[in-house]
C-alpha cells in the first residue's frame, strides 16, 4: 500500500486557510455547492461568487504550470457514469444544503451538528457505493 | 475589494484541491474503497482542512462582524431532518459513482476532459431538479 500524506496535508491546510479567509473577510461559508448555486441563481452581491469559481479553476492551472506537476490521469470510467455521478451529486448537495467543503470542512469547523451528521452520511454512502460498484458489480 | 477576496480565496482553495489529489478521481475512488485496495491519503485533506477551520473559526466567529461585510452569513437551521439525510446520502452515492464532489470537478476543468464538463452540466441539472423538488426554500 503506497501512502503519501504530505501533499494531501498541504492541500488540506490550503483549503482550510482559504475557508478561514472567506469567513474572516466576507463572513461567508466556503461551500462550493452553495457558491455555485448562488452564482447561477443570480443572487445579489454575486461578483465574489463568480470570481471564487474563476479562482477555483485558475488555481490548479497555475499550480500545474508553475510547479511543473503533471495532470492526474484522466478517468477511465465511461461518460454515462460521469453524467450519473454529476446528477446525483447536484441533486444531493442542493437537497442536503452542502457538500464536502460546506458540510465537511466549514460545517464541522463551526461545530454544526447538521454538518457532522451530513458528513458521516455522505462518507458512508460514498464508501458503500464504491463497494457495490467495484466488489459486487465488478466495476461496471 | 470583496470580489478580489473571492478570487484569491477561490485561487488558494483550487490550488489546495489540486495539490491534495482531490482532482484525481482514481485517488478519490481509491480512498472510498476501504474494503479493497484502500488509498488512505485523502483522509489528510479533510483532516488538515478541519484542523485549520476548527481552531480559526473559534476566533473569527467571536468577532462582531467580518472585516469586509456587514454581518456573517451562516446557515441558521439546526434541524436534523429527512431532507438533510437523504440529500447527503444521495450526494455520497454520486461521489462514489464518479469520484468528484463539486469543488474538484470545477478545478478539474483545467485538465480539459470532456467527461468533466458532462459531470458539471449534469450537476447543475441535478441542482435545478432538487430546487424544483424542495420549492424556493434557500438556506
Amino acid at each position: 500500500m503506497t501512502f503519501e500524506y504530505t501533499t494531501p496535508l498541504i492541500g488540506g491546510l490550503l483549503i482550510g486557510a482559504a475557508s478561514v479567509a472567506l469567513l474572516l473577510l466576507l463572513g461567508r461559508i466556503a461551500g462550493i455547492a452553495g457558491i455555485v448555486w448562488g452564482a447561477i441563481s443570480a443572487q445579489p452581491d454575486n461578483a465574489w461568487r463568480w470570481l471564487f469559481i474563476v479562482g477555483l479553476v485558475l488555481g490548479p492551472l497555475l499550480y500545474h504550470l508553475l510547479a511543473a506537476v503533471p495532470y492526474p490521469p484522466a478517468s477511465a470510467l465511461p461518460w454515462w457514469q460521469a453524467v450519473a455521478g454529476g446528477l446525483l451529486v447536484g441533486f444531493g448537495v442542493k437537497l442536503g444544503n452542502g457538500c464536502t467543503s460546506g458540510h465537511g470542512v466549514c460545517g464541522i469547523g463551526r461545530l454544526s451538528m447538521r454538518s457532522l451528521v451530513a458528513t458521516i452520511t455522505f462518507m458512508i454512502t460514498g464508501i458503500a457505493t464504491v463497494y457495490v460498484i467495484r466488489h459486487l458489480l465488478g466495476g461496471l | 475589494m470583496r470580489a478580489l477576496v473571492g478570487l484569491l480565496c477561490g485561487l488558494v482553495f483550487g490550488v489546495g484541491l489540486a495539490v491534495s489529489g482531490m482532482t484525481d478521481t482514481a485517488k478519490v475512488l481509491g480512498f472510498l474503497d476501504v474494503t479493497g485496495n484502500w488509498i488512505p491519503d485523502l483522509a489528510f485533506v479533510m483532516g488538515g482542512a478541519v484542523c485549520v477551520t476548527l481552531v480559526a473559526f473559534r476566533f473569527v466567529l467571536k468577532m462582531k462582524k467580518p472585516l469586509l461585510s456587514a454581518s456573517f452569513s451562516l446557515p441558521a437551521s439546526s434541524v436534523l431532518d429527512g431532507r438533510l439525510l437523504s440529500g447527503a446520502a444521495i450526494f455520497g452515492i454520486g461521489w462514489g459513482v464518479y469520484g468528484y464532489c463539486p469543488g474538484p470537478a470545477l478545478s478539474a476543468l483545467v485538465y480539459q476532459d470532456s467527461k468533466t464538463a458532462m459531470f458539471l452540466v449534469a450537476m447543475l441539472v441535478g441542482m435545478a431538479l432538487a430546487n424544483q423538488v424542495v420549492g424556493k426554500k434557500r438556506r
